[in-house]
């Protein structure tokens, strides 16, 4: 049972980043705007607000300096992903190669500002936000030993985001016109939606999102940043095409890839999957060629939205 | 009939460029205002004030820009997004290390033997994405991006797995020996001092191969009118998915070489068993869009963004990271991606009035449509 628990809570840690982000990039791809600069607003995100752990960690420490954090990673995913939305929204580009310039964009970014203002690009910070147990939740069995003993502030987060994104969607007027908007911005156009507005609003929320789990990737793993979330904005991107662009599906596949990850960094404590002497390699892959695998059988009736990628063009109503 | 030169493209590039170092040169000045302008005189002088070594690096570095750039190219040519560059690249570099250590009763013939395994090892791997485009309709562009990480793990893997590659000291692949290194062909002697290598001369014949290939055979007609219309060449009898899946396997080729390549040059280069992915691929996306897809423009733009990574090297003398030059390619990039919109302004200064006034006309259907809808809102 210890094995489990401690799994689990691992699985957490690479699930959370992993569900965010992938939520954020479905806001993005369901009102029509494919998102696959998600990896560089991630780095973005991470950035500034570690940069803020940095700065503050002599005279401030906690959950409540995480929490302006998460601000501040919030701000700065949204105000990075302005510059995808006025590509793909206003200017009609290329979504896809926007993307990529804002991907190669923000490591560098981010390593030319860290040398300048420190010397170094790794931004240290310490790490005083874990909490040990949660009163009266961790008391309950095997829940509480799974999910509120040795755990972060960002996991609650995490499920707040899920839960508020699938309400967001699927039971409020804003969710139906955006969605319409991905599915076919001409009806919804001619319906008098805004789709500039409604695909500005996905960019901005797919921006704020992946902004935070950048943060949310660096912190309970690492005590340092180094310019990189190691490919886990390609991975949200996988995430949310395994999820098929739909909210629970999305928490699946963010389990089974954080659990995968999981499993590959710790399947040496695990005495009877040592003894199967499967590489780490091998479980690294797995949620790659899933992935693949889960894109062919389900492309006959994909539930991509449908304009997504495309430049939103009036006249072709 | 006599064709036009259609200066559009070309035109949106410059523009790109132009933006890309302006914003370079704007954050060298909010860094540091005192040594901006001699910094940025050193990225645009950099690689020439060195002499021919200068030179000489260029050209080492626009090798696998180049190819990798030809590779992305090509596949744009036929509509489609080769993103997953590195992962061909990635196998192309193993295929060219495992012949390189260990296939030595070839003689001189062995660097030909690995470069021509790193080749097909890279096609296999663009051919992955090819397929499943064609005949399950998946996105060639998650596609690849999953490819990227596959083919990382697993040369990883294998590579730590294997005496004979893995340099168990420096967790990486073992020095090629100097005899299945490529030749120098006495640009050694000509770049004194750089690590330029015939690599360089292979990138440019491919080019030109490249070059024919779209611009004088059926076979090329045949992938461009895919990447104009799938449904109307489809119409005409073309084979589309034979093309999908041509287009990606010589993309895929084309970046196994330039990772045999420059694993074979015996500069250096070994696979680091480390989960990061080699970024020439996605750097041949921006010589691709710099170069408009043409086989020709891509070796321009691939020395022209090697010079620029060459005057990075050299901006380090004034206490700036080099990673400013990735800020200006991004920049770039960024801006390329607007081409569609300059290609307009173009069109409405240019002076061909049936095209201004259908965009007029348009425009003013448009203009109708939209006052016909406010007037029923009301």
């Amino acid at each position: 049972m210890q094995i489990l628990y401690f799994l689990i809570q691992q699985t957490l840690l690479f699930m959370i980043p992993l569900l965010i982000t992938a939520l954020g990039g479905m806001f993005s791809e369901r009102s029509g705007v494919v998102n696959i600069a998600l990896e560089g607003i991630m780095v973005m995100g991470a950035f500034t607000s570690i940069l803020f752990l940095n700065f503050t960690q002599g005279f401030m420490s906690g959950n409540v300096q995480l929490l302006i954090a998460i601000v501040i990673a919030i701000v700065t995913g949204m105000f990075f992903s302005l510059f995808h939305a006025i590509a793909a929204v206003n200017l009609k580009a290329d979504q896809t190669i926007s993307g990529t310039a804002l991907n190669m964009f923000a490591p560098a970014f981010a390593i030319f500002v860290a040398r300048i203002i420190q010397g170094v690009q790794q931004i240290n910070f310490n790490n005083t936000f874990r909490i040990v147990e949660v009163p009266v939740l961790s008391k309950i069995p095997v829940i509480g030993e799974m999910l509120f003993k040795n755990s972060y502030i960002t996991t609650y987060i995490g499920f707040l985001v899920l839960i508020l994104s699938a309400l967001v969607l699927y039971k409020t007027r804003f969710g139906l016109r955006l969605r319409a908007c991905g599915e076919n911005p001409q009806a919804a156009n001619a319906a008098g939606i805004s789709v500039e507005k409604m695909q500005y609003a996905g960019v901005l929320i797919s921006g704020a999102l992946a902004g935070l789990g950048g943060l949310v990737f660096v912190v309970p793993t690492s005590t340092n940043f180094n310019a990189t979330v190691s490919g886990y904005g390609f991975l949200a991107v996988a995430v949310l095409i395994f999820g098929q662009w739909k909210p629970k599906y999305i928490l699946f596949a963010a389990f089974f890839f954080g659990f995968m990850k999981a499993l590959s960094n710790s399947y040496a404590s695990i005495p009877f999957l040592f003894e199967l002497n499967i590489q780490s390699y091998i479980y690294k892959m797995v949620p790659y060629i899933a992935t693949i695998l889960v894109l062919i059988f389900t492309s006959k009736n994909s539930s991509a939205p449908k304009a997504s990628g495309i430049p939103f063009d009036p006249m072709q109503r | 009939m006599k064709r036009k030169l259609d200066i559009a493209p070309f035109v949106s590039s410059i523009v790109a460029i132009l933006c890309g170092l302006i914003i370079g040169f704007i954050i060298l000045l909010i860094s540091n205002n005192k040594e901006a302008v001699p910094g940025f005189a050193t990225i645009l002088s950099g690689p020439v004030a060195h002499g021919m070594k200068g030179i000489g690096q260029v050209f080492y570095y626009a090798t696998p820009l180049i190819l990798c750039g030809l590779s992305v190219g090509f596949a744009f040519k036929t509509g489609l997004f080769n993103i997953g560059g590195s992962g061909q690249f990635l196998m192309g570099a193993f295929g060219g290390v495992l012949v390189g250590l260990t296939m030595d009763n070839l003689g001189p013939m062995q660097w030909v033997v690995a470069l021509l395994f790193a080749t097909l090892l890279g096609a296999l791997w663009g051919a992955i994405p090819g397929i499943l485009k064609a005949y399950f309709n998946v996105n060639e562009v998650i596609t690849c991006i999953m490819l990227n990480y596959i083919a990382l793990f697993w040369v990883n893997m294998t590579v730590k797995g294997s005496d004979v590659l893995f340099n168990t000291l420096r967790n990486e692949s073992k020095d090629i020996p100097k005899v299945s290194t490529i030749p120098k062909l006495g640009l050694d002697v000509i770049f004194d001092g750089s690590s330029v290598n015939s690599g360089i001369i292979i990138a440019i014949v491919a080019a030109i191969v490249l070059y024919i290939v779209l611009e004088k055979t059926t076979f090329g007609y045949e992938l461009k009118a895919c990447g104009f219309n799938k449904v109307a060449s489809k119409y005409a009898g073309i084979n589309e998915n034979r093309s999908i899946v041509m287009s990606m396997l010589i993309a895929g080729a084309i970046c196994g070489l330039a990772g045999g390549i420059m694993l074979l040059s015996g500069t250096g280069r070994h696979i680091e068993v480390k989960d990061v992915i080699p970024n020439e691929g996605f750097n041949g996306i921006s010589v691709a869009l710099l170069g408009i897809s043409n086989p020709i423009g891509i070796i321009f733009s691939g020395l022209f963004i090697a010079y620029l990574t060459a005057g990075g090297f050299y901006l380090q003398l004034f206490h700036f990271s080099k990673e400013i030059i990735d800020i200006i390619i991004a920049v770039i990039i960024y801006f390329s991606a607007f081409a569609l919109i300059i290609k307009m302004l173009m069109s409405k200064f240019s002076k061909k009035p049936p095209e201004r006034e259908l965009i007029a006309a348009q425009k003013a259907l448009h203009d109708v449509e939209m006052k016909d809808k406010k007037e029923k809102e009301v």
